[in-house]
This record gives structure tokens, C-alpha cells and sequence, in this order.
């Protein structure tokens, strides 16, 4: 792999090394990251997103794993982003979602990669957007981006999903929970894994409570389905696809798809644009040492944080005005 | 950019069992700041190097504890070689005979770590050899 070219074409023609080397650019934010990014763009819009999200322990590596199955059975090619979390305090993190999708080790037609978040919160990897972008441009019809084990509120998820697939597990909360804002609104499936076990027939019937307050509440509101599955036993597998097709297909008939698009692409854009501005003035201010003198003049009270921004935006950002 | 994270994978080739001393090290690995990937057990060498391909590996370790190391390691050596991963820094540990080691890093494995290593010896090594 001479070239970024080179390395983008090879990716495009199906190498999993290029795959693998380009996501792993985009991961450190290298030189090269956006050139591939910007070549990548044109080839993708192909792949269905399916976002796996749910507490720690629920089963989401396990169901990602008989989901890949069941699509690669109907001849699909899956590509998978396994996300933990990294350490606040070393920095580094243990990948543990791999590990349970050894069943799917072997078969060329699936390409896994583990991330850690460092350092992001709302349950992704920073870059995991344009991982999204590479595996889609690479040809794989399903991307299954599995989050880390999330608490109530983490919601990023719904940034870079087509359906988002929310994981329960029996036993973790009453009907109060279930009630709450949060991570519970953003389900377009409901799975409840583990439903061999106790407290599995309650916690369904307190989703679907859930959702007939929903349905009383919100106007124009599609109900989605709640589906049991023991990921283990590879019972219920096919019923949840049946559920993400069916989502899919309200999206497209409700005309909801090209809103949502266009509200990903919106924030998405934002985001990068925020991102890109914030990273230039942060080590333009680190580099001429007026970071430095900033903070010992507000320690000395000579200056006020919220005045010094105003400041600073000012003088670093001019807007045309027309 | 942001600054670089050591991606190790930690294997178990083989049918052996016990992976104990695997997960002290993934963990070991983690909180030396590095991404570490826990295979699990009963890795074929295939299985091995396709996690190291898509995971982008600098390192992998292979823990054997039943005598399998003569054809696991440097068979996973010969794998990564002809998937053109020739620059990743293979390790091996578990009860490996003094005896057999001088052939294991002819075929290839940069280094055998006993037991009785001190553990930060190891990351040690990594970070030495990686980053150079």
C-alpha cells in the first residue's frame, strides 16, 4: 500500500488489510484521514445501520452475532463496529466484544472491528461515523454498530443509525423505569433477551404499556415492535429482522427516511465543522502560550473566563456580514 | 492527531483451557494505556490472524499452557507473513521449555515470556519496540 490512492482503491475493490489500515487512520485522526474520507464519500449510501444499544450485560454482542448469521444466510455481507469503553484513568481499554462472535470467525463475507470510545461519551467512538463510511464504501450491505453498555442517557446512537435496535434484559427495573426518558425513546425495536428468564413476561408487558402511553401521548406515532429473544439459544432471531424490516419499510412509506437524513447529514456536518474550528484554535492558543496567560490572569482575577470567550471568538472568527 | 494507541490481540491457540494468565495480561495491557482485543479460547491460527487483519494488530500474544506452542506459534508466524503482516511484534507465553524457544523466534516470535516474567518487563518490551 504505496499511496492513499492506492490504499482507497484497494478498499474499494474489497482488500480487507486496506479496510482495516484506513479505519484505523480515521481512528487516530491521521494526516491522511480526510483525503480518504472525502474519496470514500461517493461510494457510500448503500449500507442499512443497524444500531444495537442496551445496558451492560443485556446480550448485545451476543445478538450482534446471531443478527450477522442470519443476514449472511440470506447472502448479505455484514460489516461490525464493536464499541467499549476506554479507561479515564489509563487510557486504555479491553475489547471484549469480539470474543463472543466467534462463531462468525472464518467467514469472508463479515468484517469486525473492535473500538474503544476514548475519551467520547454517548455510547460511540469518535470516529465512529466514519468507520460507518469506510465499511459502507467497502460494500458491506449491513453495518451492525454495537455501543457500549449504556445507562439512561446516552444517545448518540441515534446519529448514525437507520433502525436502532434498544436491548433489555428482565430484572434490571419496574414499570417506573421503563417509563423514563432517555435512552427508552429512541427504540424503533425493543428486544427483550434473555427471555428464558424471570421477570421476562412482566417486563414485556410494561414495555407495551409504555408504548400504548406513547401511542396516547404522541401524535403520528408508528408503535414499535417488542420482540423476546434468547441470543444464546438463537431463539427469536428471525422475528427481530422481521421487526427491522418492518421499521424500515414504515420509514420509507411515511416519507420519514428523507427527514432523518437530512437531520443526520445536518448534525453530522455541524459536527466536523465544530470540530475542525475547535482543534485549530485550540493549538493555535496552546502554541503562542495564551492559553497559559489566560488561565494565570483569571487565578489572579484580572480576567473573567466568560469575557476572555467573547473575546477570543471575536477576534478569531469573522463572520461576513452581508 | 491524536496520539497512538498500541492494539494487541491476546489468543489462546489450540484447545487449552485455562486462560487465567491471558486475562491478567489483557488487563495488564489495558492499563498500560493500550486497546487490547481478547480473542478467547480455542483460536485456530486462521481465526488468530484474521482478528489481527481487521483489528489492524502492532501485537500479537499467544498464551499456550498445553504444549501446543511448536505448531501454533510459528504457524501463526507463517499466516500473518502471507497476509503481508509482517510488521507485527508476535509474542508468546504459557509454559514454553527453554529448549524450544531458540526455534520459536528463528520462525519468527520476537519473544517468549514465561512464567515468573515480571509483567511490567513485558509492557516494557511492547512499548519499546512498538513506538520505536
Amino acid at each position: 500500500m504505496k499511496t492513499v490512492e492506492e490504499c482507497i482503491e484497494q478498499l474499494l475493490a474489497g482488500s480487507v488489510r486496506a479496510l482495516a489500515r484506513v479505519i484505523t487512520w480515521l481512528e487516530n485522526d491521521d494526516p491522511n484521514a480526510v483525503l480518504c474520507l472525502e474519496k470514500l464519500y461517493p461510494h457510500t449510501g448503500n449500507a442499512l445501520v443497524l444500531g444495537l444499544t442496551g445496558s451492560p450485560g443485556t446480550g448485545k454482542s451476543s445478538l450482534t452475532d446471531q443478527i450477522a448469521r442470519y443476514y449472511r444466510k440470506r447472502g448479505k455481507t455484514v460489516g461490525i463496529v464493536a464499541i467499549d469503553p476506554s479507561s479515564p484513568f489509563s487510557g486504555g481499554a479491553l475489547l471484549g466484544d469480539r470474543v463472543r462472535m466467534n462463531q462468525l470467525a472464518g467467514d469472508p463475507g463479515v468484517f469486525i472491528r473492535s473500538m474503544a470510545t476514548r475519551g467520547f461519551l454517548g455510547g460511540l467512538a469518535q470516529a465512529t461515523d466514519n468507520v460507518i463510511t469506510a465499511m459502507d464504501a467497502a460494500g458491506k450491505d449491513i453495518i451492525i454498530v454495537e455501543t457500549v453498555g449504556v445507562g439512561q442517557d446516552e444517545i448518540d446512537i441515534m446519529r448514525i443509525s437507520d433502525t436502532i435496535c434498544l436491548v433489555l434484559a428482565p430484572g434490571l427495573g419496574d414499570i417506573i423505569q421503563s417509563m423514563k426518558a432517555g435512552v427508552m425513546e429512541i427504540a424503533d425495536v425493543y428486544v427483550i433477551n434473555k427471555a428464558d428468564h424471570e421477570g421476562a413476561d412482566q417486563l414485556y408487558s410494561e414495555i407495551n404499556s409504555r408504548i400504548m402511553q406513547d401511542a396516547n401521548i404522541k401524535s403520528d406515532y408508528w408503535m414499535p415492535p417488542v420482540v423476546k429473544t434468547i441470543a444464546t439459544e438463537r431463539k427469536g432471531i428471525e422475528e427481530l429482522v422481521v421487526a427491522i424490516e418492518s421499521h424500515q419499510r414504515q420509514l420509507k412509506d411515511s416519507g420519514d427516511f428523507l427527514k432523518i437524513k437530512r437531520e443526520r447529514i445536518r448534525e453530522q456536518t455541524f459536527q466536523m465543522i465544530h470540530l475542525a474550528l475547535f482543534q485549530l484554535l485550540k493549538e493555535q492558543m496552546i502554541q503562542n502560550g495564551r492559553m497559559e496567560t489566560l488561565v494565570d490572569a483569571i487565578i489572579d482575577k484580572k480576567e473573567n473566563p466568560y469575557r476572555a470567550m467573547q473575546q477570543i471568538v471575536n477576534e478569531f472568527i469573522h463572520i461576513p456580514t452581508r | 492527531m491524536t496520539k497512538k494507541k498500541i492494539k494487541v490481540i491476546v489468543a489462546k491457540p489450540g484447545l487449552d483451557g485455562h486462560d487465567r494468565g491471558a486475562k491478567l495480561l489483557c488487563r495488564i495491557f489495558a492499563e498500560a494505556g493500550m486497546e487490547v482485543v481478547y480473542t478467547g479460547l480455542r483460536q485456530t491460527p486462521e481465526m488468530i490472524v484474521e482478528a489481527a487483519l481487521q483489528e489492524d494488530a502492532d501485537v500479537v500474544g499467544m498464551s499456550s499452557l498445553s504444549g501446543v506452542h511448536n505448531y501454533f506459534f510459528p504457524r501463526v508466524v507463517k499466516l500473518l507473513h502471507e497476509k503481508e503482516l509482517e510488521d507485527v511484534l508476535i509474542l508468546g507465553g504459557g509454559i514454553i521449555p527453554d529448549e524450544d524457544i531458540p526455534e520459536l523466534k528463528q520462525s519468527g516470535v520476537a519473544e517468549i515470556f514465561g512464567p515468573g516474567t515480571r509483567t511490567d518487563h513485558i509492557v516494557k518490551y511492547i512499548q519499546e519496540n512498538i513506538l520505536a
